[in-house]
């Protein structure tokens, strides 16, 4: 058994409590989103399977069976901390902190000695580096999982099929269209036609930033599909830009009907549909008149 | 050998297709279909497809051709029901079906016929009476 894990047995409690205080006078410590005691039942977690896997002699290898706890703990960690929103540093401070007390606690023990306490802080901190590496790949890769689950959320919450008259349906979209985008835009589109028995549903491009030949074509095949089904589709929020677009690539949106806004695309499709709307010349009462 | 019934309902033929179609049953279709527009003289064929799930390129051709078919012998063809599915599969093997009309269900298929012949008919019909009338 060497120094540091005879030590970490010894004088665990002063070293926790070292390493505590380290962790709280870090200035960007978010007290707000951990307890000191939640911080306080971790540490203690993690230095007690510290302790244990070093008294094995494996000091090098972090990914052999000894060492699986802790990785455990510090992936249960930084993942949380990812989820909670805690910075990358705060989250690296955490493993490194222990690092200096650990070398403090050293440094007492084997005052004098200089050639061991070298050879033990050495190994301490090649040990914690390698986690805190572990710690740093499992944030991110909690990170990524949040980001993941937010595009997965907008790519939903984005594409609403509103039913804005019996028979008509409007489908706004924000943001880019691509493929992966297309077909929930479709899907949901054609489900809803079926669900409602709309024969006419716009589609209303004013949100999307830029018409390439692509988001074009994912275009078009949203309406052929719509006509496949039985029903009309017309395009509407047309901007200048995109106008030009779409004349300078070259795309033939001529058997489309298309509209400049979607005023005039629900007036079309309210023609379509015999449906007229008057407006009373009594100003209290809107009355809509089929 | 299975064989999908074709219904006349006045000067219309109405196939609903409650199996998935297989190549065999599909050429079948076609050749029925046909025989029965010139036999019977039908001016519109209503083709419903709700219950059908599964489509292949084979048989969105089959579909076009039976339009065109239908279409050289002065009879127009609607699809009916097509399932969301059916439809995105279509449009991503590049089968837009030009020349078919479709409808979102019999009921509207049948008013959409109605308006693509059914004046003219009617009138024609007219026509005829008066004409028996008269010899009368």
């Amino acid at each position: 058994m060497n120094t540091t894990a005879q030590l970490l047995h010894s004088k665990k409690k002063t070293i926790l409590e070292s390493w505590m205080s380290n962790q709280l006078s870090d200035q960007g410590l978010r007290d707000d989103l951990i307890s000191n005691e939640e911080l306080h039942k971790q540490s203690d977690e993690l230095l007690n399977g510290l302790a244990r896997a070093m008294a094995t002699g494996n000091t090098d290898n972090i990914y052999a069976a000894e060492y699986e706890p802790i990785t455990e703990i510090l992936s249960d960690i930084s993942i949380t901390r990812a989820r909670q929103g805690f910075s990358p540093r705060e989250t690296g401070m955490y493993v490194l902190s222990l690092k200096k007390a650990i070398a403090d606690a050293l440094e007492q023990e084997l005052a004098g000695q200089h050639e061991q306490l070298y050879k033990e802080v050495m190994m301490v901190n090649r040990l914690l580096d390698s986690l805190s590496v572990v710690t740093f790949e499992t944030f991110i890769k909690g990170r990524e999982e949040v980001i993941l689950r937010q595009s997965d959320e907008i790519s939903e919450i984005s594409t609403p099929v509103i039913k804005v008259w019996e028979g008509i349906l409007a489908l706004p979209i924000i943001g880019t269209l691509d493929s992966a985008r297309t077909q929930v835009v479709m899907e949901s589109l054609l489900q809803e036609i079926v669900n409602t028995g709309s024969n006419i549903a716009i589609l209303d491009i004013s949100g999307v930033p830029a018409v390439d030949s692509l988001v074009a074509q994912h275009l078009i095949k949203t309406v052929s599909a719509t006509r496949l089904m039985g029903a009309e589709c017309i395009i509407s929020g047309i901007r200048a830009e995109i106008a030009q677009t779409i004349v300078h690539l070259g795309i033939d949106l001529s058997n489309i009907k298309t509209k400049a806004s979607l005023a005039s695309a629900l007036q079309l499709a309210f023609s379509m549909n015999r449906i007229e709307v008057k407006s009373h010349s009594k100003s209290t009462t809107f009355g809509f008149k089929r | 050998m299975d064989r999908i019934p074709i219904l006349k309902l006045g000067p219309f033929l109405l196939v609903t297709i409650q199996v998935d179609l297989y190549d065999r049953l599909a050429l079948n279709l076609e050749n029925d279909l046909i025989t029965m527009v010139s036999k019977t003289g039908a001016r519109g064929v209503l083709i419903d497809i709700s219950a059908v799930s599964i489509v292949d390129s084979f048989m969105g051709r089959i579909l076009g051709n039976i339009a065109s078919m239908s279409g050289i012998m002065d009879a127009q063809t609607v699809v009916v029901g097509m399932q969301p599915a059916v439809a995105i599969t279509l449009v991503e093997l590049g089968l837009t079906l030009q020349g078919v009309h479709t409808a979102l269900d019999v009921e509207k298929g049948m008013e959409l016929l109605q308006d693509k012949i059914g004046p003219d008919y009617l009138q024609e019909q007219d026509e005829e009476e008066e004409l028996d009338d008269r010899t009368e």
